[in-house]
């Protein structure tokens, strides 16, 4: 058997997808700015592919741009709103549980001249709103807060962040990089007070190489490609069709069932932690206090860290039966970085390199999580046996 | 311009009876390495020399950096090969040679002919003096110089007159395959991979192994290794190269003797193993990294406990080298970059914090007997399981 739990790291196809990829590749292959019939039915999919995912947002189709994954839509988002709108202000608010996309984004404009003001999280992962609502200044230009934490899976209050900023300061922006909760969670931009929103394909069932950023239509933003100006300027390029028609595809299959598919999400997650709290030395992080017992964390990830054991050699053995997952902390053996989340949500020093995130997807099934469990009760007693002594 | 390169040779020249040996291998080396180049090229030997002249266009730069990893090379001149249509004509030609070759003539020069067809109506005396008046003609700033000149401008007059000045430097050494067949002990590390190039150098042509131990050692450190093959082969020719699978030889070691002597004796382990492989595939020694001094499992105890446990000799060309030369050499071979990644070996994974510095051989060997027939049959199981990748650059 094959178990693929790392579906936060990238997910497998639809085949529906793959099908009307094909389809636009092989057949209706024009480019949109083509003047002719063959650029005219091109220009249909991404008609498609921008009312399918606008009606999914509730957001108007002209607000919505294609880009080349999270990375670049991330990117657009905070270097474009801030040289847009460079006279208001040159302050920027984030948290320190962000992707690097967003993360390294922020550094470099710092390196530039930029003032940013990085929001400590709690214990599960969360900002608190006073310490928010105390950092927005008048110059503040954008604050960028993800939605869904790829690494535990911890929510953040959006809609009250959302809220919250508009009253202190109705200039400032808010940018959501919803990458991992697109999909998964239901994301009004419009009516959580959300001015850009960015996502992915991949994360989804869709293809890699496109991605989507939501810009209010009252956003002030620079371009950061520049071209034959293709979507309204705002992002030379030739148009990915396939990509853009794939993404909203995904997008609208998922959403089409979503609320079974997110309580059986939530279902394995539950099923899974109870196996998991059977093993010995284990912790598992993020979850909020309460009964609530991970319903308030994303329905894809759970993070568990397993004392005594290298998360790298605990990957590997689980690979040699064919389950994938993925090392929480993302550290290379002679050049230890522990991650920044779980760094910032204070977990202990030595579960650092000792946590495995397990994400779950539509395709996942209950025989999938059994086997993954026996398998982690078979090898976590002979991995703490065989450890480095000193 | 160049439409063929002259190839120099070091030491082969000096060799006796069998110095065809050496230059039909090294012919048969140059040929696989041009095998990847743009055009064609007809390979052959001609009075003493290798001639490699190209048959139509091909591409000067990649020519020359392919030639560069064949070892027996000593020098590559490019050379302008032109039809014999009178002195006048051949005065003509080297004016043109210089005026494109040396565009800054503030340089020494001397002619050097060499009349390899005797039927030329001139003496190669006559030539030089006659081709030397010419060049100082046309280029007032340049002059000559009989003993130490910038330039050595060679005109050999045979079936076509050749003319070439330039030596670019090639890599030495002999022709892989001349001197038979070693092992080298692999492990994804900066120095083994050179100490392989350093005695492929000497005509030796390798093989080699990889101790894999998943699921402490990634796929990605396996792939790392075979990369470093590869770069290797680029050298040396097609490299065959033994994965052994070593988790369950190391942690029974880890299970039955002292922690501080993990490495020493898995590293013995290690040299019996590939001495089993190296024998059975014709092998004539081992290859390993190793430098004096550099880490606990080697320094000159630590050596003479692994290397106890074999018979073959072990080559180690690195001994006196400092890790900075070995880094230096690395990087112009072009291994170091892959070497650097970070991913772990199965060397590293559960060193002691304080491992033997001075292993006492009669204690380790004591020790060892905790492991029993049962270490038998797990080596004889990691040698039925040996995966064999043939790498070729």
């Amino acid at each position: 058997m094959e178990v693929y739990l790392d579906n936060s790291a990238t997910t497998r196809v639809f085949p529906e997808v793959a099908e009307l990829m094909t389809k636009i590749m092989c057949v209706d292959y024009g480019n949109p700015s083509s003047l002719h019939m063959k650029g005219v039915e091109a220009e249909q999919y991404l008609r498609y592919a921008k009312e399918t995912l606008a009606r999914i947002l509730k957001v108007n189709e002209k607000e919505i741009y294609f880009t080349s994954g999270g990375t670049e839509s991330d990117n657009m988002a905070i270097m474009g709103c801030a040289f847009g709108n460079n006279r208001r202000g040159r302050h920027l608010i984030t948290t320190q549980i962000e992707h690097p996309a967003v993360l390294n984004t922020m550094r470099h404009m710092e390196s530039i001249g930029y003032r940013v003001t990085y929001l400590p999280v709690n214990a599960y992962g969360q900002i608190s709103l006073e310490e928010l609502q105390r950092q927005i200044r008048p110059d503040t230009v954008l604050v960028s807060v993800m939605h869904t934490n790829n690494e535990i899976g911890a929510l953040q209050p959006v809609a009250e962040a959302g809220a919250l900023i508009k009253r202190m300061n109705p200039n400032t922006l808010f940018h959501v990089d919803a990458v991992q909760g697109f999909g998964k969670a239901k994301i009004y931009p419009k009516k959580m007070g959300i001015d850009l929103l960015s996502a992915s394909g991949h994360k989804i069932h869709g293809p890699k190489g496109i991605g989507l950023l939501y810009a209010g239509d009252k956003v002030k933003m620079q371009p950061l490609l520049y071209g034959g100006g293709q979507q309204m300027n705002m992002r030379s390029g030739t148009d990915n069709v396939p990509g853009a028609a794939g993404l909203a595809k995904a997008a609208e299959l998922l959403y089409a069932h979503y609320d079974d598919d997110v309580m059986r999400l939530y279902q394995c997650k539950r099923y899974f932690m109870e196996g998991i709290r059977k093993l010995e030395g284990i912790r598992i992080n993020g979850l909020l206090p309460g009964k609530n017992d991970g319903a308030d964390t994303a329905p894809h990830i759970v993070s568990v860290s397993f004392e005594g054991v290298r998360s790298e050699v605990l990957l590997h053995a689980l690979e040699e039966d064919k389950i994938y997952v993925s090392a929480g902390s993302a550290c290379a053996a002679r050049k230890p970085q522990p991650s920044a989340t779980l760094k910032a949500i204070g977990i202990d020093r030595n579960l650092l390199e000792s946590t495995i995130r397990f994400s779950f997807s539509v395709y996942t099934t209950k025989e999938e999580l059994d086997y993954t469990l026996r398998a982690l009760y078979d090898k976590i007693p002979m991995l703490r046996k065989y450890t480095r002594r000193s | 311009m160049f439409t063929a390169f002259l190839i120099k040779y070091a030491e082969i020249g000096v060799k006796g009876k069998n110095r065809y040996l050496f230059e039909d291998a090294l012919v048969h080396q140059i040929k696989y390495a041009l095998k990847k180049c743009e055009g064609n090229f007809l390979i052959h030997k001609s009075q003493g020399r290798i001639y490699v002249d190209a048959q139509g266009e091909f591409d000067f730069d990649e020519t020359v950096g392919q030639l560069k990893l064949v070892f027996g090379i000593s020098g590559i001149c490019p050379v302008v090969s032109v039809e014999d249509e009178g002195f006048e004509k051949l005065r003509e030609r080297i004016i043109q040679y210089m005026a494109d070759v040396y565009p800054d003539k503030n340089k020494t020069f001397k002619v050097h002919s060499r009349r390899a067809r005797k039927n030329y109506p001139m003496e190669s005396m006559e030539i030089n003096a006659a081709l030397g008046e010419a060049i100082l003609q046309a280029y007032p700033e340049m002059s000559v110089d009989v003993h130490e000149p910038d330039i050595l401008l060679n005109v050999e007059i045979r079936e076509k007159i050749h003319i070439y000045s330039e030596v670019i430097p090639g890599p030495g050494g002999m022709p892989v395959g001349t001197g038979g067949k070693a092992m080298l002990l692999l492990s994804g590390g900066i120095d083994s991979p050179v100490a392989g190039y350093m005695i492929a150098k000497r005509g030796v042509k390798l093989d080699a192994v990889y101790f894999h131990a998943p699921p402490y050692t990634s796929e990605r450190a396996k792939q790392k290794v075979v990369d470093l093959a590869r770069i290797v082969s680029r050298y040396t020719g097609p490299i065959y190269l033994h994965v052994i699978s070593f988790t369950d030889i190391q942690l029974y070691i880890h299970e039955k003797c002292p922690h501080e002597e993990l490495t020493i004796i898995m590293r013995r382990y290690m040299m019996r193993i590939a001495e089993h492989i190296a024998r059975e595939t014709g092998c004539l020694g081992l290859i390993t990294g190793e430098s004096i001094g550099q880490v606990a499992s080697q320094t000159m105890n630590s050596l003479m406990a692994t290397n106890e446990v074999c018979e073959l000799p072990v080559y180690r060309p690195l001994i006196g080298f400092d890790k900075q030369e070995i880094v230096e050499l690395a990087g112009k071979i072009g291994t170091f970059e892959t070497s650097i990644l970070p991913y772990e070996d199965c060397c590293t994974i559960f060193v002691a914090k304080h491992p033997v510095t001075k292993p006492n051989v009669k204690i380790i060997r004591r020790h060892e007997q905790n492991l029993d027939e049962k270490i038998e049959e797990l080596v004889r199981t990691a040698l039925d399981t040996d995966e064999l990748i043939i790498v070729e650059g």
